[in-house]
């Protein structure tokens, strides 16, 4: 591959392994949130609004007179189990406006699955038949459903705020300087694209069991969450448990993308019913109620505009977005659009940058992370805006791509937006990609079949990334006004018997920590990934931590633990001298062993050192005994990815249907830990990216009703539906931390859907078909084609 | 998630699960392979009181040549169908459309009677069977009766059945070496079509739609037109004649009836109609 490859220091990392986690799984060992068995508890059973905006009188009484109906609540019954509403952890401006959002909601109701009410019984059946008999008397308001409409307020989702625009955040570096390349461009480009609101879709639903401890007052919650160790804080602050007394626990939890980064009311609510109750509380997340009750993705519409020179060199881009934000401020709802607020000039040189966003109510289920979460949305833009300016230009979509892309020896590279991207090599990815595909070949292809007037439309697009990951360094996020850090922290311990322990502050939810995080400490200590045990996902075993999301856990967390192990591989050099009667410079480790240079029978394994460390008979003066360390690493930039995607279709002129024939993505997220988990991680971002394109829409009607609220209606692809993908990779590693790795998480849902539309749109430019909006059903693809085709007679 | 309260009836022969449908009338429901029923119920949109469970009647379940017919029982599950040697030689289409049939989970699980039964103008079996000229065999307290494919279909989710009759048989014709075609236009593999056109030509050509309307329907208009001596394109042309196809997330009426012509056409040319 393309040569910038650093040798790793042993073969552990950049194998292959297979991965731990999935003997468990694959054979029904794993233990989700619904598998536990949890004597005598309760089970809650949420009562939720059948109409988007209305003034709500519920009555509980029938609930109550239920078989096995322990308690109900309105939501002014439960005013006094809040000490704060739920959180929103990021005001993105000072004069943000945020409604107050409560677990149960008091009066109103402001979306369809809004929870009004809450029964608790004896038997999950129970609960959810006394659901049905709770009665809600609904006063009907107006909803607003589309987000330009609720810019505009003339109806309001919170009549006390005033206004549906939440805030409007800018980033406008030089505002003459864009005014000046506009007024001076041989060539511009304006165009308006939509991002559909996603339902997230998880495997597992979401779940929680809060168990109280009998005396002292504490609690352990079970949760399937991204985030135990932010749910503990949140969890104090919303109900006034103290929050040294909550223990939370993720067990296996099966896949979030973002959804599972938060804090919702039925995790509060199973904790103050619990504490309420003096019992434990369940709740186990239906399909249907997920894709209204967990939070959705996306939801932008998208005005940018590109300036560029004669020879389609843009001299600057401009974005106005609205932002749709649901009814209400999830944790970090108001944030999501400006994770991609720095990315809108993608992979290329552009001097001149301008950047806004308005946040907007309606009345829907709020929005908020959704794998990418800002960035998709960017890279979404800006690719197909280059493909617009080809055309515009009159040049090939690689060609001007090359024309304008952050030259190589301009790394590390200051953004006109203001960050520094740490490494890059652009031109070998796009390179590679197009030689993979036979670009040429396609593109001849293509000119024979409209030359034939085939009606099967051959279509090339080409999608190049770049993504910022690592969240994050905890100075800029205090500059976003973020509620919290973005350090991550590693215990590692060699025990006595040379086994090892790692405690980490993330929290996997299917991305394999446990293997990468074994092979990080075999290639650091000279161990056996086997002989290495990952904890975590459990503050009491594993107290610090900000979690998993962001494509941050290797290139922060994982980075934690390389340091833990040199830190351990720094204190067994000084055991290890001392006993062996050295100076700590005479001793060379590799393969686990302190080697005395020069002496090839003197040696000591690190597992020896672990025990001499533990006996404590003959140590250093005045060190500690045990073989441990800890580290809490705050990185000093993000990190980079960035790939070249490249999807190849055929569109029925007849039909509109859309067929996908081919997928070429060229990755380079640094230097690779586990290229069968790096694989992975690119086959389901790129499906999940597609399936934006193609398939997936959270649609609603003009009341506010969710019309693809069961996976009937909302079209989750499976393996049937996916191609088969062409995968390789560059290496370019991240000089921001010591193993050049910079996160693969979220790259191919980044990559794919533009690639994808922007092949839609390239194979039907002979019809006079310019846009597309996502997802490009057959009905949407069809209606263009026969709209474009009119506009030509 | 969790269905409502529900009786549950496991009958152990046709004639148990006849007299319970008569005993508990209007509040029963059949249960075969559940692929309908069950999501339904789960979603709390079906609440039948009790549930007669049918699934256990293997005597239902076969495939056998009766002489120009093939006789189906009507608890065949769809992998039967799409693995049956007799099918593929005799009526190769109706093997391929039980094969199109959802996901594997609901062809391993799903019934060709219970398809039938349940009448959704969106399955593809009804379609099939209704292009192929089928006859189906229901048995009630007064003994058996056949049902034309024809007069089966009686509205939305509604057949010809009486409410103490169970579908018990399923015959169509063999029609060895006939041109087939079945285009099932969907989004995913497991959807249901947004429309579907079966075709069979066997002598006259039969063509059924697929999500054209209340029913699963016969093309008439197109199969006299092509009886008339009209080409393939110029009968699809007229396929949507008579049909009231409704509009929903993934067709407006206008899309279904376009569809319905163009995957008519292409049934046609297939079928070499």
């Amino acid at each position: 591959m393309t040569a910038t490859e650093t040798p790793a220091a042993t073969t552990v990392l950049g194998s292959r392994l297979l991965r731990k986690e999935d003997p468990a799984l694959l054979t029904g060992e794993g233990r989700y949130v619904d598998d536990l068995v949890v004597p005598g508890a309760l089970w809650l059973g949420l009562v939720r609004s059948t109409v988007a905006h209305a003034r709500v009188s519920v009555d509980v009484g029938p609930a109550l007179d239920a078989p096995g109906v322990v308690a109900a609540f309105t939501g002014d019954d439960l005013l006094d189990a809040w000490a704060a509403p739920l959180p929103c952890a990021w005001p993105v401006t000072e004069d943000m406006k945020a409604p107050e959002h409560r677990p149960v909601a008091a009066g109103t109701a402001c979306y369809v699955g809004d929870i009004v009410a809450v029964v608790v019984a004896e038997s999950r059946a129970a609960a959810r038949d006394a659901v049905e008999a709770v009665l809600v008397d609904y006063d009907e308001l107006p909803a607003v459903v589309d987000l330009e409409e609720a810019a505009e307020d003339r109806v309001l989702v919170h009549e006390d705020l005033g206004t549906n625009r939440s805030y409007t955040w800018e980033l406008t570096p030089d505002a003459d300087a864009v005014e000046r390349a506009f007024a001076e461009a041989a060539h511009t480009v304006s165009e308006r694209y939509v991002q559909q609101r996603l339902i997230p879709a998880a495997m597992e639903p979401r779940g929680v069991v809060v168990v109280p401890a009998p005396h002292g007052g504490e609690y352990t919650v079970y949760s399937s969450t991204q985030i135990p160790h932010i749910l503990k804080v949140m969890l104090a602050a919303t109900t006034g448990v103290p929050e040294h007394k909550i223990r939370v626990i993720a067990p296996a939890v099966g896949g979030g993308f973002g959804s599972k980064l938060n804090v919702y009311a039925e995790e509060v609510l199973a904790l103050a019913l619990a504490r309420k109750l003096g019992r434990p509380v369940r709740w186990t997340e239906e399909r249907s109620e997920a894709a209204v009750a967990t939070i959705q993705g996306r939801g932008q519409i998208q005005h940018i505009e590109l300036a560029a020179d004669a020879a389609g060199k843009v001299t600057a881009v401009r974005v106005r977005l609205l932002a749709d934000l649901g009814a209400y401020l999830q944790l970090v709802t108001p944030g999501i659009p400006l994770l991609g607020a720095f990315l809108y000039h993608g992979v290329y040189d552009i001097p001149a940058y301008s950047f806004s966003c308005t946040g907007v109510f309606t009345t829907k289920t709020p929005t908020d992370a959704y794998r990418g979460a800002g960035r998709p949305e960017a890279t979404y833009a800006i690719e197909r805006a280059m493909d617009a300016l080809a055309v515009e230009v009159g040049v090939d979509p690689a060609e001007i791509r090359r024309r304008n892309f952050i030259p190589t020896d301009a790394f590390p590279y200051s953004s006109a937006p203001g960050l520094v991207f740490d490494s890059g090599d652009y031109e070998p990815a796009l390179a590679r990609a197009l030689e993979m595909v036979g670009y040429e070949e396609l593109r001849a292809e293509q000119a024979r079949r409209r030359e034939s007037g085939s009606t099967a439309h051959l279509g090339v697009g080409i999608s190049f990334y770049v993504e910022m990951c690592g969240l994050a360094p905890s100075r800029v996020l205090a500059s976003l006004n973020f509620g919290a850090g973005g350090w991550e922290a590693a215990t590692v311990r060699v025990l006595p018997t040379g086994m090892v322990q790692v405690v980490t502050g993330t929290s996997p939810h299917g991305q394999g920590h446990e293997t990468s995080w074994s092979m990080i400490v075999a290639d650091r200590l000279g161990v056996d990934p086997d002989h290495v045990e990952v904890l975590h996902s459990d503050t009491d075993v594993s107290p610090h931590g900000l979690d998993t999301y962001g494509s941050r856990s290797l290139a922060v967390g994982g980075t934690a633990v390389w340091h833990a192990c040199e830190k351990v591989v720094a204190k067994a050099r000084t055991i290890a001298a001392h006993q062996l009667e050295v100076a700590e410079e005479d001793l060379e480790f590799s393969g686990g062993q302190f080697q005395v240079r020069g002496s090839p029978d003197r040696a000591m394994p690190i597992q020896a050192v672990a025990f001499q460390a533990f006996l404590a008979h003959d140590l250093p003066e005045g060190m500690e005994p045990g073989l441990s360390a800890q580290v809490v690493w705050d990185p000093p930039n993000f990190t980079f990815p960035f790939g070249a995607h490249i999807a190849v279709v055929e569109v029925d002129e007849e039909t509109g249907r859309v067929q996908l024939l081919r997928y070429v993505a060229v990755d380079d997220c640094g230097n690779q830990v586990n290229p069968l988990i790096v694989e992975g991680q690119v086959h389901g971002g790129i499906l999940q990216g597609v399936a934006q394109a193609l398939w997936e829409e959270a649609a609603y009607d003009g009341d506010g009703n969710l019309r693809s609220a069961t996976l009937a209606d909302y079209l989750v692809p499976s393996a049937a539906e996916a191609p088969s993908y062409e995968l390789d990779h560059t290496v370019t590693p991240s000089p921001t931390n010591p193993m050049g790795v910079k996160g693969v998480g979220e790259a191919g849902t980044i990559g794919a859907a533009p690639a994808v539309m922007n092949a839609i749109v390239d194979a039907l430019s002979p019809l006079g078909v310019t846009d597309i909006d996502m997802p490009a059903s057959p009905h949407r693809v069809w209606s263009a084609i026969r709209a474009a085709k009119e506009a030509q007679q | 998630m969790i269905p409502a309260k529900f009786d549950y009836v496991r009958a152990g022969s046709a004639a148990e699960a006849i007299a319970a449908l008569g005993e508990h009338g209007d509040e029963a429901k059949l249960l075969a392979g559940g692929h309908s029923l069950l999501p339904l119920m789960k979603l709390r949109l079906a609440t039948p009181a009790v549930l007669v469970d049918v699934g256990r009647l293997d005597d239902l379940r076969y495939i056998r040549d009766a002489g120009d017919q093939i006789a189906i029982g009507a608890l065949t599950r769809h992998h039967d169908l799409e693995t049956s040697d007799l099918l593929a030689e005799q009526c190769p289409m109706l093997r391929h459309v039980a094969h199109l049939v959802g996901d594997p989970q609901v062809r391993h699980r799903g019934t060709i009677g219970g398809s039938l039964a349940h009448a959704d103008p969106a399955s593809d079996l009804p379609a099939a069977v209704l292009a192929l000229g089928g006859t189906l065999v229901a048995r009630g307290p007064d003994g058996e009766r056949e049902i034309a494919a024809t007069e089966f279909f009686t509205g939305f989710l509604e057949s010809a059945l009486a409410g103490d009759e169970l579908l018990t048989e399923i015959r169509v014709p063999k029609v060895p070496g006939a041109g087939w075609s079945y285009q099932k236009f969907n989004r995913r593999a497991q959807d249901w079509a947004i429309v579907g056109v079966a075709a069979v030509r066997n002598g006259t050509t039969g063509v059924a739609l697929v999500n054209m309307g209340t029913t699963p329907l016969r093309a008439t208009a197109v199969e006299e037109a092509l009886a008339g001596g009209a080409s393939a394109a110029e009968a699809a042309e007229r396929a949507d004649e008579g049909t009231e196809p409704t509009a929903d997330l993934n067709a407006s009426e206008e899309y279904r009836r376009h569809l319905a012509r163009v995957l008519t056409r292409r049934a046609l040319e297939e079928a070499g109609a």
